[in-house]
């Protein structure tokens, strides 16, 4: 249960901050429209693989999906050009991005100005425990393979980008009984009608 | 039509794809059999083709046509169905589409359902994509589940009226009651959500604020049951019970804390013990004691605590994690201002950092250091700055830069130690620095008349070792130009002497111009310094002159256009010469209209090309650099010769834009007709020239002819302007 030891975190990349490769003033100009919601907790949850391909992604404000492939791409130049053992915390834009290693996978979050990137480390180790404990030593396949349970562990651990349920243990309960609730439901609706 | 696969098989092929084409053609298939389901009536495997296509989504490919599907499914009886319907819509269903609205009233349903997972689904969905129509149709069933319902459904309900409120904001009086009495429970996760509906409220409602400012004893009563109490397996995160609870509650308690005495003092004693009882051993601790710090330094709380807080800075700072170092960094500048001594105290543990291999790191130790730059610490920081500079990454060099040149201007103990430092910043990152930054360096050493000797010193010798660095050869050109003949009388206390001679001199300057890597406003800097060493030195003028007569015909129009008049001061206004090119007065610094500190010169060039009669051009100029910037406010005459007067006034429109309107007046007794007004500028500046009122001016001044020029530039104010006034008298 305890056992994240295959998802657990590997000495991140060294980082140098590349925030100047991002240079304002191409970005500026052609996302005008880009309207960040304001005073959320955090923006945006991404998990990517080390070679670019995106696992799952929570966006916790609207956006177009024009936008949100340009913070895709921009979230992973600057991420996978970091350098191990470097600091977890970036800036970008107006925003902390905050980003963690787990094995063979990148978490990332973008938080507001004013949020505790501490604490935002923790909200990622947490999901990590809890999609561990639900997929039992859980790796990169696992996630690929089932990518809907991991959005629905997400959506009880997480919701409009503020922690929803802050035990371990509640989380795995709900996620059971759903479980069971849906195998309940798919094997009564497939029973045949005598 | 191909039978469809489970997801999990479509997954496989997906991956086992080698090229991208390959990827594309299963996914086309795949989605080509995904429609052809969508349109058949209801078949067992509909949730499973949703899900496909949400994974297919996921790698980017286009997905639209699955959103009437994902109403259809939201609206089935089927738990499984519904889940992945709900999935559907937060995937590709937002506000900004149309189907959403479709989805609301099966959300409505899905609130009163008696199943709670199913009540989940609808609140999560709502609260992640619900648009302000849908949270206002749907507020009153929220509030009803935050009343009475069980505390899973509750914790839920609450962070859903958080996003309501952040839609529609005046929705929050609605939800004010509930929040209150949902603080009283157990259960932390809705104790958690309650923590933040009101933290939410507050921050949007002062009143509201001031309602709420009553739980502060609550919220403290809460606080210290968590930090004192024994383990509890259930929320236990390395020794700290509920950090995340904890953090939230210690905003909270910011927010109504902040310029409120009262609430200050109610809390004091909770924050001192939260702050010395944390274990800083592990990151979440850190977490904790992090909050805790920025509520104490943004409340009104007693010099002590303070103290405490800044402590704990200061002791983040020297931790071994990169992180922590981070975010003390972080907390520090946000105090500077405010707690400046206590955060000098550690300008120490700062200026190592600067030595931080982290770029993160770096930044933010850079940004911090040039807070902390005082005039009693100038010398000593600037060492540590100008090494940092050294060796610096790349994308940090001009932020530098500047901050060095801004300490520099602050708090230069003398203006030899000014001088150096800048000449430090032009050797060792002159490609890095600002436009303004020669303009302004050329003033400081006009200035400085007593260091004039030691600064040409400094500079020849700069440029014999380097000239590549832009910036440095333009200033060094030009005090060269200048004070060449203290270069060449060898005399100076201040640095060691050095051999040179006239020819010397004039090897260095004609490298500069005939080298690649100078830019075309440096080889027109050397040029202009080439002819005005005409007037320092006594031997080799001929040598100057034929320079000079070379460079008038190079490629280069603007060179070309500067030699071919030095080559005419020297032949035919050879008796104007040495007055020509005297030594440029001290230079008033202009404050009016200062940007970013730039100095703004009162005079200009004007260039007179006489269609007539030759004239002696007696109100030629020629400015050392034609180096040129108009005053902002004043109206000067530019022309003033057989009674025909030009004067020029100028208005900034905009921090690059500037209108220019010229006027010509005549008061001769005889008109003047076919009168024209040409004007050039240098690539950096563009010029609109709008027509002017006329052609012809009318004698004895009875008409002016005017003509509006917007001038605007690229690169920062300085410009170089002439103007050609090419009268043709009748």
């Amino acid at each position: 249960m305890n056992n994240v030891a295959t998802l657990e975190s590997a000495h991140d990349p060294a980082v140098s901050e590349s925030t100047g490769i991002l240079r304002l003033q191409g970005l500026i100009t052609g996302l005008q429209g880009f309207i960040w919601a304001a005073y959320k907790m955090m923006r945006f949850l991404l998990l990517f693989s080390r070679q670019g391909k995106l696992r799952l992604q929570k966006w916790f404000t609207p956006l177009t999906d024009r936008e949100k492939k340009k913070v895709i791409r921009d979230m992973m130049m600057l991420v996978l050009a970091r350098p191990p053992r470097s600091c977890n915390f970036l800036q970008w834009r107006d925003l902390k991005i905050v980003y963690k290693r787990y094995a063979s996978l990148y978490f990332c979050a973008g938080l507001e100005d004013k949020d505790n990137e501490l604490l935002a480390l923790e909200v990622l180790h947490r999901y990590v425990e809890l999609l561990d404990k639900y997929f039992g030593n859980v790796c990169e396949l696992d996630i690929i393979f089932n990518f809907e349970k991991a959005y629905f562990i997400l959506d009880e651990f997480l919701m409009g980008g503020e922690i929803l349920e802050t035990s371990k243990l509640a989380v795995g309960v709900s996620m059971e009984e759903a479980d069971t609730l849906q195998e309940t439901m798919e094997e009564y609706m497939s029973k045949p009608a005598y | 039509m191909s039978p469809s696969v489970p997801l999990q098989e479509m997954i496989r092929a997906i991956r086992s794809a080698r090229t991208q084409c390959e990827e594309r053609g299963v996914i086309q298939r795949e989605c080509a059999a995904i429609r052809a389901q969508f349109r058949q009536a209801d078949n067992g495997g509909r949730s499973h083709n949703l899900a496909k296509l949400l994974y297919v989504h996921m790698l980017g490919y286009p997905a639209h046509f699955g959103q009437m599907e994902c109403v259809r499914m939201i609206a089935s009886p089927r738990y499984s169905e519904k889940r992945v319907g709900y999935l559907g819509a937060m995937m590709l269903l937002d506000e900004k589409q149309d189907a959403s609205l479709l989805i609301t009233n099966s959300i409505k349903n899905d609130l009163s359902n008696s199943n709670q997972y199913i009540q989940s689904l609808a609140l999560c969905t709502l609260a992640c994509m619900g648009s302000a129509e849908m949270c206002r149709d749907l507020a009153p069933e929220i509030d009803r589940l935050l009343r009475a319902s069980n505390s899973y459904i509750k914790k839920k309900a609450a962070l859903c009226a958080v996003h309501i409120v952040r839609k529609v904001h005046d929705l929050g009086e609605l939800f004010t009651k509930a929040a209150r009495s949902l603080l009283t429970e157990k259960n932390h996760g809705v104790v958690h959500g309650a923590v933040v509906l009101i933290t939410e409220l507050c921050e949007r409602n002062s009143e509201t604020l001031e309602r709420f400012r009553k739980t502060v004893p609550d919220l403290v009563q809460i606080m210290k049951g968590l930090v004192i109490s024994g383990y509890s397996p259930d929320h236990d995160v390395a020794g700290i019970s509920d950090p995340f609870l904890q953090v939230r509650i210690l905003r909270l308690l910011r927010i109504l804390g902040r310029n409120n005495e009262a609430a200050s003092d109610a809390m004091n004693d909770l924050l001192a013990q939260v702050a010395t009882n944390t274990d800083s051993t592990k990151t979440v601790g850190n977490a904790v004691l992090y909050e805790t710090v920025l509520t104490v330094l943004d409340i009104k709380s007693e010099s002590g605590l303070r103290v405490l807080a800044v402590n704990i800075l200061g002791r983040f700072l020297l931790n071994n994690d990169r992180n922590i170092r981070y975010i003390a960094m972080t907390s520090l500048q946000k105090i500077v201002g405010t707690d400046h001594n206590a955060v000098q105290r550690h300008r120490g543990t700062i200026v190592d950092c600067l030595k931080d291999q982290d770029a993160s790191v770096k930044r933010r130790a850079l940004e911090l250091s040039l807070a902390l730059v005082s005039a009693s610490n100038i010398r000593s920081m600037m060492k540590e700055l100008l090494s940092f500079l050294s060796s610096c990454p790349p994308e940090l060099r001009s932020q530098t830069a500047s901050g060095i040149f801004n300490a520099a201007e602050r708090y230069a103990p003398s203006q030899r130690w000014h001088i150096d430092t800048i000449l430090h910043v032009l050797t060792t990152a002159g490609g890095d620095v600002r436009d303004e930054t020669v303009p302004n360096l050329i003033q400081l050493i006009t200035n400085t008349s007593e260091l004039h000797c030691y600064t040409v010193h400094k500079l020849y010798r700069a440029l014999l070792s380097d000239i590549s660095q832009q910036p440095l050869v333009q200033v060094a050109c030009w005090c060269i130009g200048e004070y060449g003949d203290l270069l060449l009388t060898g005399e100076c206390q201040e640095t060691e002497p050095v051999q040179v001679t006239e020819d010397y001199v004039l090897d260095v300057l004609e490298t500069v111009l005939q080298s690649h890597m100078s830019s075309p406003s440096t080889r027109g800097f050397a040029l202009t310094a080439t002819m005005k060493l005409s007037t320092r030195i006594t031997e080799n003028v001929d040598r100057i002159r034929s320079i000079v007569s070379i460079y008038g015909s190079c490629i280069d129009v603007e060179l070309q256009q500067r030699a071919v008049e030095y080559n005419a001061l020297f032949k035919k206004y050879d008796h104007m010469r040495a007055a020509v090119l005297e030594r440029m007065p001290v230079i008033e610094k202009n404050s009016q209209g200062h940007t970013n500190g730039e100095t703004i010169k009162e005079s200009q060039t004007v260039k007179v090309k006489p269609g007539e009669p030759q004239q002696p051009a007696n109100q030629v100029q020629a400015n050392a650099a034609f180096y040129t910037v108009f005053s902002i406010v004043a109206t000067v005459t530019v022309y003033e010769k057989d009674g025909v007067t030009v004067t020029l006034s100028c208005e900034k429109q905009s921090d690059s834009g500037l209108t220019v309107t010229l006027t010509a007046s005549n008061s001769t007794e005889s008109d003047i007709r076919g009168f024209t007004l040409q004007a050039a500028v240098p690539k950096s500046v563009q010029l609109h020239m709008k027509a002017p009122s006329g052609d012809s001016l009318p004698a004895r001044g009875t008409a002016k002819v005017t003509q509006m020029v917007l001038v605007f530039t690229f690169a920062d104010m300085s410009e170089v302007y002439e103007t050609k006034v090419s009268p043709v008298t009748s």
